[in-house]
């Protein structure tokens, strides 16, 4: 996968992630024309359709649209799949998903993203081990001492 | 997990702002104020500051100043910093910008981390923007990742390492033996990321390849365990197991057994059980057979499984989902070339397949259809494609239009039916044809000498139907004027007769020379008719145009007036017959570059026929007109050789077919033992001998009635390859047998 984008019916972006290095501001010529042709698109159409050299996988769900880059050898029908895989995973993670959810918490969305697909390609195919992960690492999280610790940030702050 | 309150106070006071104008104050506001938190020292907040940054950026706006703050994140011992940081990364650096090297040894560390989900922040960064120096840096930390570490990691490990040998190709030498090693993993996450990383390295390298082919049978192994065992809830998906993975070992297999018979046999019995068993109710389930289908087609399969493959495209085209139809033809076109009559029994969904709403569908079931259409089937087919002519959407009108003709070419199973085909696609989709179509339309109504009568009936009904598609206006036109004649005649065989006077045909034009301003087509067509019918109507529309605004017609007006006013008696100039050859740009024997006729596809078959036209351009000596009017008798072909080298021999026969035409034709031989290939042959002649090419080939026809005076030559360069050595040659010719010396 070259990348994915989530974006709703007025053309907001939701998430993006690219999956190979792209200059800002390509990213951005590309994702203007892409929502521009996906969202004229008629309903009953077809879900894939072919785009400079690479081939567009797209699915609705709700008021997002779920948008994949693939590659030229790469299967439409089961990269259909790994967006309804990620779906599901937003779906677990949040009850019952819908756009709000995915603006206001935007960057667990890309946790969720970043622990089901690297590099474009599926980490777990086993929905259970990826949403244990997520909770995990989740809890992690809350673990963090919350007691001011500048004695450790000395030697490894950057400036 | 709780939510960031403060990100998710500034989300919303960003969402209601009104107008962009109100945004970019909410932004400026809130983006001062992360600046301001980022210089300060730690806080607590300052994951929610750069996720704040982070909304931000992907609105839009610019967001560097936050580079070096996920830097320093990354740097923390915090994992809500860390993941944040991290996640900043990938967001805002990429390997251009000079702050991504500074997190590379916070990556290294981070890969060694006693926390696995730290590990896998770090992993997970590499792999997404990890650049080239990066990588080199990192490889060997992620080849002991690949060995010694948990499923979860190693998982991890082998997408890190995919991406690391995209950048690195060397790198794939260092992984392919942790590699081989992971495919005796149980884990399903671990043995597809296995099987990415092996495709990877085998598509980079062919050495690679080689020697991973000796995993076909554990692959099968594993394959087999998928499609046989029972239920297994964790990777179960609709009622398949663990599609995901088996797609991706079947593309693996795909590559191992391309071109290798002994791997393709390996893994022929599991294919065909795959093909049989999966089951094809859902999209999940045609997604692998899908795959399935690709690898068949793609190894050294035995045929009893290409059929079944190509059967299963078959089912695939009659699926209700619409996905599912555009992907099978898409793979049927692929394998139309190969696999012809396996694709021919599907013609008939493929056509329905034109029929369908979705403009992608259309576009496929066209290329498919363009490519099914053969000498049995051409009159069905054709009907077919015409009826989607007339309603196809306008992005595929011209494409549609030139593979019909194409399409005719090839297979007209008569003339007749050629004609009427073009003519069916020039009313529909005139406008969308290429230009070389109107030339060419008038090389086949020229030769198809029975049917002159029908074509002109034909166009001039046309003509007055509908004046709107200019390449027809252009033909129907040429054609009035050259077989005027025919078409006041009244009589057809075959179509029904009906009486055209000279003042029809003459409205008919007026009408095209009032809409069409620019084209002059209709002028010359008055010209023509000149011959056949009474003089003064024409001339007084032709003279009507000598003050036209138009200056190509006013030109083309005032030269016929002067051709009229000193050629009273050109009534009595026989309808010459005008051909012109389809290379349109002969240039002349000094040194101009030549036109390449067909190249002979057998040594030893006559070259084709090249018909030159003795007529002068524009502007000739018209005073040399009188007295060359009875045509000469037709004079038998002798055939003379012209040229004799190295058992290569050319030998040329002149025959005249009218008094404008004449027919030469050059036959090679190859009386050595060996044999010739890519034999090529050029001629060339002088510009003089050519007629006028465009769409206004009227006007060379009263032109060529006036026959120049000038000797013919004519100057052949062949080409051709013998037992591996190239050879080339020229050979000019001054005299032509068959014809005097004035070039009679």
């Amino acid at each position: 996968m070259r990348f994915m984008l989530l974006f709703s019916r007025q053309g907001k972006l939701r998430l993006q992630k690219w999956y190979t290095a792209t200059a800002e501001r390509d990213k951005k010529k590309m994702v203007r024309e892409l929502m521009q042709i996906v969202l004229a698109r008629k309903p009953k159409m077809c879900s894939f359709l072919e785009w400079r050299d690479l081939k567009i996988v797209y699915k609705r769900y709700a008021s997002l649209y779920f948008c994949c880059a693939i590659e030229e050898q790469d299967n439409e029908l089961i990269t259909l799949e790994v967006i309804h895989r990620f779906v599901e995973l937003l779906d677990k993670y949040f009850g019952s998903v819908c756009e709000l959810d995915i603006i206001f918490n935007f960057e667990k969305a890309y946790f969720i993203l970043d622990e089901f697909l690297m590099g474009g390609e599926i980490q777990d195919t086993s929905k259970k081990s990826v949403l244990k992960a997520i909770e995990q690492a989740d809890l992690l999280q809350e673990e963090a001492p919350t007691a001011k610790s500048f004695i450790f940030f000395a030697d490894t702050t950057i400036v | 997990m709780s939510p960031s309150v403060p990100l998710q106070e500034m989300i919303r006071a960003i969402r209601s702002a009104r107008t962009q104008c109100e945004e970019r104050g909410v932004i400026q506001r809130e983006c001062a104020a992360i600046r301001a938190q980022f210089r300060q020292a730690d806080n607590g907040g300052r994951s929610h500051n750069l996720a704040k940054l982070l909304y931000v950026h992907m609105l839009g706006y610019p967001a560097h100043f936050g580079q070096m703050e996920c830097v320093r994140m990354i740097a923390s011992p915090r994992y809500s910093e860390k993941r944040v940081g991290y996640l900043g990364a990938m967001m805002l650096l990429d390997e251009k910008q000079d702050a991504s090297l500074l997190i590379t040894n916070s990556i290294k560390n981070d890969l060694s981390h006693s926390n696995q989900y730290v590990q896998s922040l770090a992993l997970c960064t590499l792999a997404c923007m990890g650049s080239a120096e990066m990588c080199r840096d990192l490889a060997p930390e992620i080849d002991r990742l690949l060995r010694a570490s948990n499923s979860y990691i190693k998982k991890k490990a082998a997408l890190c390492a995919v991406h690391i040998v995209r950048k690195v190709h060397d790198l794939g030498e260092l992984f392919a033996p942790a590699a081989r090693s992971l495919l005796a993993e149980k884990n399903h996450g671990v043995l597809h990321g296995a099987v990415v990383l092996i495709i990877e390295l085998c598509e980079r390298n062919p050495e690679t390849l080689e020697r991973f082919r000796k995993t076909v049978p554990d692959l099968v192994q594993i394959m087999k365990g998928l499609v046989l065992s029972g239920y297994s809830p964790e990777h179960d998906v609709a009622g398949i197991s663990d599609p995901f993975l088996q797609v991706r070992i079947l593309r693996l297999l795909r590559i191992l057994g391309h071109n290798n018979e002994g791997a393709s046999d390996a893994m022929n019995d599991l294919l065909a059980q795959v093909a049989t068993n999966t089951d094809s109710t859902k999209t999940v389930g045609n997604a692998v057979l899908y795959e399935t289908v690709l690898t068949v087609l793609d190894i050294k399969s035995e045929s009893g499984l290409r059929v079944l493959a190509v059967n299963i495209l078959g089912r695939f085209l009659l699926n209700n989902d619409r996905n599912i139809r555009y992907i099978a033809m898409t793979s049927l076109q692929k394998i139309v070339g190969t696999d012809h009559n396996a694709v021919q029994r599907h013609r008939g969904t493929i056509v329905d397949c034109l029929k369908d709403q979705d403009a992608s569908v259309k576009r496929r079931a066209l290329e498919l259809s363009l490519a099914l259409v053969s000498a049995s089937n051409v009159r069905s087919m054709m009907k077919e494609l015409l009826l989607f002519l007339s309603s196809c959407p306008a992005e595929l009108k011209a494409h549609a239009a030139s593979g019909i003709f194409n399409a005719a070419e090839r297979y007209a199973p008569s003339q007749r039916w050629h004609i009427d085909t073009i003519l069916h696609v020039l009313t529909t989709a005139g406008g969308d044809v290429r230009d070389e179509t109107v030339p060419n339309l008038i090389q086949l109504i020229t030769n198809a000498s029975e049917l002159h009568c029908y074509t002109v009936h034909k166009l001039y009904r046309a003509l007055l139907t509908d004046i709107s598609q200019q390449s027809l206006v252009q033909v129907a036109c040429w054609c009035i004027g050259e077989y005027g004649d025919l078409l006041l005649r009244g009589e057809c065989q075959e179509t029904e007769a009906v009486q055209v006077t000279e003042d029809d045909v003459l409205d008919a034009l007026e009408t095209v020379l009032q809409s069409h301003m620019s084209s002059p087509g209709p002028l010359t067509a008055c010209l023509s008719l000149h011959h056949f019918t009474t003089a003064s109507r024409i001339r007084s529309i032709v003279s009507i145009y000598g003050s036209c605004i138009d200056v190509e017609l006013q030109q083309r007006a005032v030269e016929y007036n002067a051709l009229f006013k000193k050629y009273d008696h050109m009534s009595l100039f026989p309808p010459p017959v005008c051909g012109f050859p389809q290379v349109c740009d002969l240039l002349d024997l000094l040194g101009g570059s030549e036109e390449t006729l067909q190249p002979s596809p057998a040594v030893g078959a006559p070259a084709p026929g090249l018909l030159i036209n003795t007529a002068s351009t524009a502007g000739g000596d018209l005073l040399d007109l009188l007295g060359v009017l009875e045509p000469a008798p037709l004079a038998p072909a002798p055939t003379v050789p012209v040229y004799e080298k190295d058992g290569v021999t050319l030998t040329l026969s002149c025959e005249k077919q009218s008094d404008t035409g004449l027919t030469v034709t050059l036959t090679a031989s190859n009386s050595t033992d060996s044999d010739i290939s890519s034999f090529t042959l050029q001629a060339a002649v002088p510009k003089l001998y050519l007629s006028l090419a465009g769409p206004f080939l009227a006007a060379s026809h009263y032109i060529k009635s006036f026959l120049l005076q000038v000797n013919l030559k004519m100057r052949v360069r062949i080409s051709y390859t013998s037992q591996g050595s190239a050879f080339q040659d020229t050979v000019q010719i001054d005299s032509f047998p068959g014809l005097d010396a004035a070039g009679q």
